[in-house]
């Protein structure tokens, strides 16, 4: 599935929330719980995300030219909503990530759920997968 | 704690004076626990501030016209009131600020800066704000004076008995706070005030979390300096206040230079003015100074022993409720507190807690409540805090621990 097609998935499952905040944030913590465990030696002080005020670790490997993410964090809602990025960005090509425009975060209301500093945590998170998704198409092209 | 001689609150006529409460909050109906980092303000506070700009908006002190001279005298008035509800002995005694933050960097700057030397000591306490820690830190690196630290004990109390072992002829200042917050708890500040004095210390006291709580006389307590906060205690944001001996304002050198604070200026020798006036540079916030005296004035008719009276049984409902509840551990158990329940979670960190408790309109603070040291000591990251005011109820409280029951059955 391509980034967009995935990203009109989250949207279309967050809809059926209507808005209201306590199932949306129960929602966000369940995806977290469902993804799947980070390896605890993926937990390395370098894969923490930097700007995030909660912890959180992301991880990337490459395979066949796809990049897939590890990813975990301190907090529950934290961890649904870099499960959500997960999500979108798991098996994707370097420049697939790199050309990608998130619009999903605006038409879910996130900014309303997560407040202006989790926001700018996400964007760091975002930031952190497009620097992978750089890294592994510089190697690629060697 | 109850006596006969207190009324008891009408809680439903004081919350109709706070209209931002009756709002709903992502579809429920807010409950506002989030007093600590500040109180809401009654209409009363909100009509004069409106009352000053729309009729008497103008630059106080010096002004001849009419508008100068009400607005002047309003001002003024604010004075006398806090000169009042802590017992100074005059107004002049009372210098307008920013804030505790602003109150305490003018005493680091202008006093600790002029009158330390290198190997002095100053004496703060583990369950300081930073805006109680920083500001030494930099008066220290300026003299070359040192911090000590008074230990906090496992139940958020502080450890008096090495209080009494640091104090020595090299201390030179004291500063604690009269009530924690992040923990609640009330500090023994007359014993603290009167074993630094045995020593020549001066004390300054940050009575952030006391302003709306605790009987402040600052005569009977013999504190140098004491700080306050208008927006904690119903007041606008943005003004606090300074109260400091008379003898060691008036040797201390100005801290900030500009207006309002001078006699005479020429480019050669510029003469200051007298107190407070020395100490309040440029144009003054003189609209919420203004309209402070209007929650000054709400304190003073509610009566401060009925309003601790209402706050401690909530805060008893409070501790007895969210304390049982399974996987709950309050941090700070203090026989003496302050209206503010501190807690965390087995296996559930605070900002998950405080964002479902806002998807349920329940305010509550979660983190380190800018006292990480404190954190530190009890090894913990942060702490969900929950601080009630006057118009806060028990039916609130037992919403509060709904809410936390359904949250720990979630994510458990």
């Amino acid at each position: 599935m391509s980034i967009n097609d995935i990203q009109n998935d989250i949207i279309s499952d967050f809809s059926l929330l209507d808005g209201d905040m306590e199932m949306t944030v129960l929602y966000v913590m369940e995806l977290g719980q469902k993804m799947p465990v980070m390896p605890e030696a993926s937990k390395t002080e370098d894969n923490i995300v930097k700007g995030c005020q909660s912890k959180v670790w992301l991880h990337a490997s490459e395979k066949e030219g796809k990049i897939f993410f590890d990813a975990d964090s301190n907090t529950a809602i934290t961890k649904g909503l870099v499960s959500l990025l997960v999500r979108i960005f798991n098996g994707q090509k370097p420049e697939d990530i790199l050309n990608s425009d998130l619009f999903f975060m605006q038409k879910i209301g996130m900014e309303r759920f997560i407040g202006t500093q989790r926001s700018n945590g996400f964007l760091a998170m975002i930031k952190q997968i497009k620097m992978y998704a750089l890294a592994f198409k510089a190697k690629q092209a060697i | 704690m109850a006596t006969a001689s207190l009324q008891k609150i009408d809680i439903l006529k004081i919350r109709e004076q706070f209209p931002i409460l009756h709002q709903q909050v992502n579809g429920k109906p807010l409950i506002y626990f989030d007093n600590a980092a500040t109180s809401q303000k009654p209409k009363s506070v909100i009509e004069k501030l409106n009352d000053y700009y729309l009729g008497y908006n103008a630059n106080i002190h010096r002004g001849i016209h009419t508008l100068a001279e009400k607005a002047t005298h309003a001002f003024e008035e604010t004075r006398k009131s806090l000169q009042h509800f802590i017992n100074s002995p005059s107004a002049e005694q009372i210098i307008f600020t920013k804030g505790v933050t602003e109150s305490i960097n003018l005493v680091a700057q202008s006093y600790a800066k002029t009158f330390l030397k290198a190997g002095d000591e100053i004496i703060i306490s583990g369950l300081e704000h930073h805006s109680n820690i920083v500001p030494w830190q930099l008066a220290c690196q300026a003299t070359g004076a040192v911090i000590k630290v008074i230990p906090v004990l496992p139940d958020g109390t502080l450890d008096i008995e090495s209080f009494h072992q640091l104090i020595s002829d090299k201390t030179k200042l004291v500063a604690v706070n009269h009530a924690s917050n992040s923990l609640g708890t009330i500090n023994p500040i007359k014993e603290i005030i009167s074993k630094a004095h045995t020593a020549g210390a001066v004390v300054l006291i940050d009575g952030a979390q006391a302003g709306a709580h605790l009987p402040i006389d600052v005569q009977t307590l013999d504190c140098d300096f004491y700080c306050l906060a208008g927006h904690k205690m119903y007041g606008p944001t943005g003004v606090g206040a300074l109260y400091g001996k008379k003898e060691l304002l008036e040797k201390m050198p100005p801290y900030q230079g500009g207006g309002e604070m001078i006699k005479e200026v020429s480019f050669a020798k510029t003469t200051y003015n007298d107190l407070p006036y020395k100490f309040e540079a440029g144009t003054p916030n003189i609209a919420d100074v203004v309209a402070w005296k209007a929650a000054i004035d709400f304190i003073q008719d509610l009566g401060k022993e009925n309003i601790a009276a209402h706050e401690h049984e909530l805060l008893q409902h409070a501790t007895d409720l969210v304390g049982n509840i399974p996987g709950v551990t309050l941090v700070g158990t203090a026989q003496e507190k302050v209206s503010v329940l501190s807690f965390v979670i087995k296996n559930i960190h605070p900002f998950d807690v405080g964002q479902m408790l806002d998807a349920r309109g329940i305010a509550v603070r979660t983190g380190h409540h800018c006292t990480q040291p404190l954190m530190d000591h009890f090894g913990i990251e942060g702490t969900i805090r929950a601080s009630f005011a006057v118009y806060n109820t028990k039916e609130e409280i037992d919403a509060l621990t709904e809410s936390l029951n359904r949250i720990i059955n979630f994510l458990s």
